[in-house]
């Protein structure tokens, strides 16, 4: 500065009163609504002051697919598909979350196995969802290979999803009133080796993170929200929980089977993007050791036709015998089915569904080998049937990924949802971004905007 | 239960005039308000040392103008060999049914990390009024929810700071949620045209 240098003839000249202070002037930037650094699609302008952020605008709803409209207009089981792609990085929770709110009015109860298996997916699901918000969060502030580490362990993990749904993203694995199939034999063996790989990448991305003078920087101190704040914006989930406050679905209204298993919340102190990176990091060690225990104490329960003696009977051929009403010949025995069936035979049945009959489709044994299991099926799938939920009105809520994760299902008594309302847990962190943003500086827009993990799929429904 | 039942005593005490039902249907406690007595009651809710309804956890309406109204669709209706469709799955404890006379409620669910408990009001809306009182002002949070209230039902907000649609777009012609909406209405393209 204290060099002379000739002033270039081309600069603006002083404005009039010749005021000695630099002339300063607010400048809008506009980011997205298709920017790389934004996940999905949101656009948010930023009035800038320099490079300090004075004022932020976020403008929704790119990814607006009427999904409740949509859930009026099918029966209770179709809504299943939407909701995978409410939330598409952790979509067995949100399956979850809906049917625990249509069985809530419904009445009914899951057997206990079904139970276990549903916290064992969701907690797979939250480490996906983890994995995929701190990998990107760390590729934006520069750490590629942290990226290409995380997603790597999420790969393992989608083997896992894929071993049970039979799908890596869009599941569909739950049903009201059960799960599509129970867990493959060799599940928790497989579990176990994925488990091994993902904690050694995520100590090798901890000790590449951690001690990495940019990222720290970066993440300490930006983004900072107090626990009041963050209550009165109706913000939870590890967002809340790195500002201090412990409430956690999972231990404050436990649902499932959480209330037996021994797990720890991790809160932070400061509610910087630091804390909510180092809270997201421990409650993926934290959901490994609930999978842990719930395999460990996964109830065999009651088994109606044992596999081991049962006579495998091709199940095309048990429709011919049955077609021709010889059932004696294949009484006891059970079907022998394609891959898509894999884990939902008959013998199965009473580890994954309630036995309430007007809810749950019965076993393709029972529905091609007599009339009463013909006739269930029929009942369930014809149009002017299906589930018939008593009129009323329900709230559930889970602990989704990213917060609680509320369904509010209202039934007029038909076979449709009379009203099927979301809360997505993104909504409210997103709506309090301006308090996030504002007296930043532009640069911690991407790792504030990173900790959020904005899923446009249950932010715009 | 008990201490459930003695919160939804506890409001009906204070604000006798306000309260027209209240219900635990499955567990969930509910009240149903007037809506001219809604910000205060959401007031004493929030700093009522009995309550300390910190979060609002959900806001959103519903439309129950067709409520138990649907068509009856059955199998081979058209055939004329109609199946009777099947009745609903009996409920020991009913739920008391929708509020009468008023076509929309608005939702409110509240819960407290104090307390761990939570609480719904249920404000109905009448069709030819369609405004209440904003809770922005007590829960910042409300302010997005109120917002998309607007965008899906057309219910305003008195006293909202900045009541815009959130979820559509500003050209969108109606509130896409509400009953008499047709899903499958198109709406013009906009933007520029090449």
């Amino acid at each position: 500065m204290s060099t002379p240098t000739e002033p270039k003839p081309d600069l603006a000249p002083p404005a009039e009163g010749d005021s000695p202070e630099l002339q300063t002037r607010d400048m809008l930037l506009n980011i997205g609504p298709a920017h790389p650094a934004m996940h999905g699609i949101v656009r948010i302008v930023a009035r800038l002051d320099g490079e300090e952020v004075k004022e932020v605008d976020v403008e929704i709803g790119y990814l607006h697919r009427a999904f409740e409209k949509m859930s009026e207009e099918v029966d209770y089981n179709g809504v299943m598909p939407y909701t995978d792609r409410l939330n598409y990085v952790s979509p067995f929770i949100n399956n979850v979350g809906y049917c625990m709110a249509v069985e809530k009015l419904l009445g009914i109860t899951v057997p206990e196995r079904c139970q276990y298996v549903r916290v064992i997916v969701s907690e797979i699901s939250r480490i996906t969802d983890h994995l995929t918000c701190l990998g990107a969060s760390a590729m934006e502030l520069g750490a590629f290979t942290v990226f290409l580490y995380m997603i790597k362990a999420r790969e393992y993990l989608w083997d896992l999803v894929e071993m049970v749904s039979g799908a890596r993203l869009t599941v569909s694995y739950c049903r009201v009133g059960g799960v599509k199939a129970d867990l493959p034999d060799e599940f928790a063996e497989a579990c176990a080796k994925a488990f091994e790989e993902t904690r050694q990448i995520l100590a090798e991305s901890e000790t590449l993170l951690i001690r990495n003078r940019i990222f720290t920087d970066r993440m300490k101190g930006t983004g900072v929200i107090s626990a009041e704040d963050a209550i009165s914006y109706g913000i939870t989930g590890p967002f809340l929980r790195a500002s201090g406050c412990d409430y956690d679905v999972r231990k404050d209204c436990p649902y499932l089977v959480y209330d037996r298993i021994d797990f720890d919340v991790p809160v932070g102190t400061t509610g910087d993007n630091m804390d909510r990176f180092l809270v997201r990091m421990e409650e993926m060690e934290q959901s490994m050791r609930i999978v842990e225990t719930a395999l460990r104490d996964l109830p065999a329960g009651p088994v109606m036709v044992d596999p081991g003696t049962g006579r495998p009977i091709p199940a095309a051929r048990m429709v011919d015998l049955a077609k021709m009403g010889d059932i004696g010949a294949f009484a006891g025995g059970c079907a022998v089915v394609g891959p898509t069936l894999e884990g939902a035979g008959l013998e199965r049945y009473p580890l994954i569904a309630t036995d309430d009959k007007r809810v749950f489709l019965p076993a393709k044994e029972n529905a091609y080998g007599n009339i009463e299991g013909l006739m269930q099926q029929f009942k369930l799938v014809m149009l002017g049937h299906g589930i018939r939920a008593p009129k009323g009105e329900v709230y559930q809520a889970v602990e989704g990924a990213n917060g609680e994760l509320g369904f509010y299902v209202v039934s007029d008594g038909s076979g449709n949802a009379y009203r099927v309302r979301v809360r997505p847990p993104c909504f409210a962190i997103m709506s309090a971004l301006p308090l996030l943003l504002v007296g930043d500086m532009v640069a911690d827009i991407v790792p504030t905007f990173g900790s959020v993990n904005m899923i446009g799929g249950e932010l715009d429904r | 239960m008990s201490a459930a039942v003695s919160l939804i005593d506890h409001v009906a005490e204070q604000f006798p005039e306000a309260v027209i039902a209240s219900h635990s249907y499955r567990g969930d406690d509910t009240l149903v308000l007037r809506h001219e007595h809604l910000h205060e009651v959401a007031q004493f809710l929030k700093n009522d040392p009995a309550f300390q309804m910190n979060f609002l956890m959900d806001l959103a309406a519903v439309d129950y103008s067709v409520f138990g109204q649907g068509p009856t669709q059955a199998f081979f209706a058209s055939s004329g060999v109609a199946l009777r469709p099947s009745p609903q799955i009996p409920d020991d404890d009913p739920w008391p049914g929708p509020p009468e006379g008023a076509r929309f409620v608005v939702v409110y669910h509240f819960f407290s990390t104090i307390h761990k408990h939570r609480l719904r009001l249920v404000v109905p809306v009448d069709e030819s009024a369609l405004e209440i009182d904003t809770v922005s002002d007590l829960w910042p949070g409300a302010n997005w929810l109120e917002r998309e209230v607007w965008d899906m039902f057309g219910i305003g907000f008195h006293g909202h700071p900045d009541l815009r649609r959130i979820l559509m777009y500003d050209e969108f012609e109606g509130h896409p949620l509400r009953k008499d909406y047709p899903v499958k209405k198109r709406q013009p393209l906009i933007g520029p045209v090449n």
